[in-house]
């Protein structure tokens, strides 16, 4: 009974939803929306969830004094902090607003500003013209990077001037072409044979789930 | 006599030059060009009447909008465009809306003869007009519609292919799922990225240290969160039969919390409750970078040997990744973001790209019922494939139906 009334739930709600994917009808979008809007309601639970976990790990962690144990009382006093403004003053407030953009922000803005070494190097162990297909990669990004930069035309022309066999005229300042070539026609391609096998996955494992076949989001195996 | 000439030739100059002005202001010829006054000012045309004016219930739609249509007019017609009046249960027409077109582009003129009136009052007749509008403010009112209730459809016409196509790859899948339930072998190709995850697990154990699992930043409603959550539960196992430490910190806690009774359950099906331990799988923050930065932290502090990263991940995937990379551990990687599967593969050992993801399941617990469907999926991609090839061999010959019917599911 434990698991049944939730796999009949997940069969009865799962049809539905597909149903209203096929009805305009007001009445399906209703149901549509008062399901999607029911599954919001959910949130605010799930933050005081949340919330306990976290005093719960980190109060664990002070207590038994893990490794690095002294960065918990940060946690708590960025916690607390932003409670005691947060909650009677509002997300308006001044002070709440100050910390928020002055804090959060610019770390946030400092981890995804890492992306760009950490870019750098992974594309370096990738395009190691090691094997065929490397190398192949290597020049295709190559080509990509030329279409992008602004002196890319140049450093084109000047490639092509090496190569004897190619008309010049014809494929001077191609550059951004090029690029677009790549992009628009092998890039898509992969891309499309992705999201096409990607969107089977979706429906097969959805049928699945309706199905009650798989299982796992009831948090167990069986 | 010469006096007399003398009068005579006076009265000719006279003439001429009473002559001239009147020259001047004569009309241009088609050649000379004029002036931009004279531009200014069209041609009085008599307009024809809008003709066909029809007004009828919008198919498909929930019982919101009317749509008029009229015909084309001819190209000489003289009509910049088109004001649409409405009464409603027969009471006075109002104007509701207009359509207007360049008068320099006849082409744009097609698009104009239908007007979606989304504005009607609901249960109430509504009739229309259609008044043709002229370059010189001249206009040409149609006779009025009927009258007309829009009405809510329960079933969209317009995707009759698509649910034909949803009910054969679901027939599909159910009907391998019945055929793998018969008992029947069911071949599925070697997958390096799941044939590695004993590995993975097995070099966590030899080295003596913990295994980290994220299941990215996706809710539990996410496909790829609730596939992934189906490797955890397989990986698990394993960690519980070798007393290998297993580390999943979580962007959502209700993801959290399932995954707490999923991993909790597998180490009580392999007869190692003692082991599991509900603080390895704990709540970071919602907070996308602050999630990456708490888990590039763990990684750098505890030395995890195994790292598996499956999911919905967005641009901390390279993040976790590279620093993945960097600490020496074993990656497995696996999402259906496409933007991120070039990430994942320069960085990862073994990637799971796309669907992989979703095989994984009938993959690692080799359950009939789930390789059933995955072969069913198969099937479904061979129809595509099938479906692309004819088509593109049928529009080299001309013949270019499956080409219209994929345009009108689309």
């Amino acid at each position: 009974m434990k698991r049944l009334i939730p796999l009949a739930l997940c069969f009865f709600f799962g049809i539905v939803m597909i149903a209203t994917q096929f009805s305009p009808h007001p009445i399906s979008k209703r149901v549509f929306e008062e399901v999607v809007n029911g599954a919001l309601i959910i949130s605010p639970f799930a933050l005081v969830l949340a919330t306990v976990t976290l005093i719960q790990t980190h109060a664990t962690r002070i207590s038994r004094r893990s490794d690095h144990w002294q960065y918990s009382f940060i946690v708590f006093a960025g916690l607390i902090t932003m409670v005691v403004i947060g909650v009677p003053f509002g997300p308006k407030n001044s002070v709440f607003e100050w910390l928020y953009n002055n804090v959060q922000v610019p770390m946030d803005a400092t981890m995804f500003s890492l992306l760009a070494f950490f870019i750098a190097s992974a594309a370096y162990r990738a395009f190691r013209a090691r094997t065929t297909e490397a190398t192949l990669l290597l020049v295709a990004a190559l080509i990509v990077m030329l279409g992008n930069v602004p002196v890319g035309n140049l450093v084109w022309n000047k490639l092509m001037s090496w190569i004897p066999w190619v008309d010049q005229a014809s494929w001077a300042d191609q550059a951004s072409a090029a690029r677009e070539w790549i992009l628009d026609n092998p890039n898509l391609s992969a891309r499309r044979g992705i999201i096409l096998g990607v969107s089977l996955g979706v429906i097969s494992q959805s049928v699945r789930i309706i199905l009650g076949i798989e299982r796992s989001y009831l948090g167990g195996g069986d | 006599m010469k006096h007399n000439k003398t009068i005579l030739l006076m009265m000719v100059c006279m003439v001429m030059l009473l002559c001239c002005p009147f020259a001047y202001s004569q009309e241009p010829t088609p050649d000379t060009p004029s002036g931009p006054e004279e531009a200014e000012t069209p041609p009085s045309v008599e307009l024809d009447v809008p003709s066909n004016v029809a007004a009828k219930d919008t198919p498909n739609d929930d019982g919101t909008s009317i749509t008029v249509t009229w015909d084309i007019p001819p190209e000489d017609s003289g009509v910049v465009g088109y004001k649409i009046l409405r009464n409603s249960d027969g009471g006075d027409f109002e104007e509701i809306g207009e359509q207007i077109a360049p008068l320099d582009t006849y082409d744009t003129k097609e698009k104009i003869n239908k007007y979606k009136d989304s504005q009607i009052v609901k249960d109430t007749s509504h009739a229309y007009i259609v008044r043709a509008i002229g370059a010189s403010e001249t206009t040409a009112e149609s006779q009025q519609t009927e009258a007309v209730i829009a009405k809510a459809q329960w079933f969209h016409t317009g995707k009759i292919p698509l649910f034909i196509a949803m009910i054969i790859f679901c027939t599909a899948i159910v009907g391998n799922i019945y055929y793998a339930k018969g008992g029947k072998d069911i071949f599925v190709r070697r997958i390096p990225g799941l044939e590695a995850v004993d590995e993975a697990i097995g070099r966590a154990t030899e080295m003596g240290r913990s295994i980290l699992y994220t299941t990215g930043l996706g809710g539990v409603s996410d496909v790829a969160t609730i596939a992934s959550m189906t490797i955890l539960g397989q990986v698990a196992r394993r960690t519980a039969d070798y007393e290998t430490p297993l580390r999943v910190p979580c962007r959502d806690p209700i993801v959290m919390n399932v995954l707490r009774e999923m991993v909790k359950s597998s180490y009580l099906d392999e007869g190692r409750p003692d082991i599991y331990n509900e603080d390895n799988i704990f709540f970071i923050t919602e907070s996308q970078f602050a999630y990456a930065a708490g888990v590039d932290g763990m990684m750098l502090r505890e030395k995890p040997a195994a790292i598996f990263l499956q999911g919905t991940f967005y641009a901390e995937s390279l993040i976790l990744a590279e620093t993945g990379n960097s600490i020496g551990a074993i990656q497995i990687a696996g999402t259906d973001s496409e933007h991120q599967l070039p990430f994942f593969i320069a960085a990862c050992d073994y990637t799971l790209i796309g669907e992989e993801l979703y095989a994984a399941s009938a993959y690692l617990s080799r359950e009939p019922m789930l390789l059933g469907s995955l072969r069913g999926q198969d099937w479904g991609k061979l129809l595509i494939f099938v479906t692309m090839i004819t088509g593109v061999v049928l529009e080299l010959f001309g013949v270019n139906w499956i080409t219209t019917l994929l345009q009108a599911v689309s």
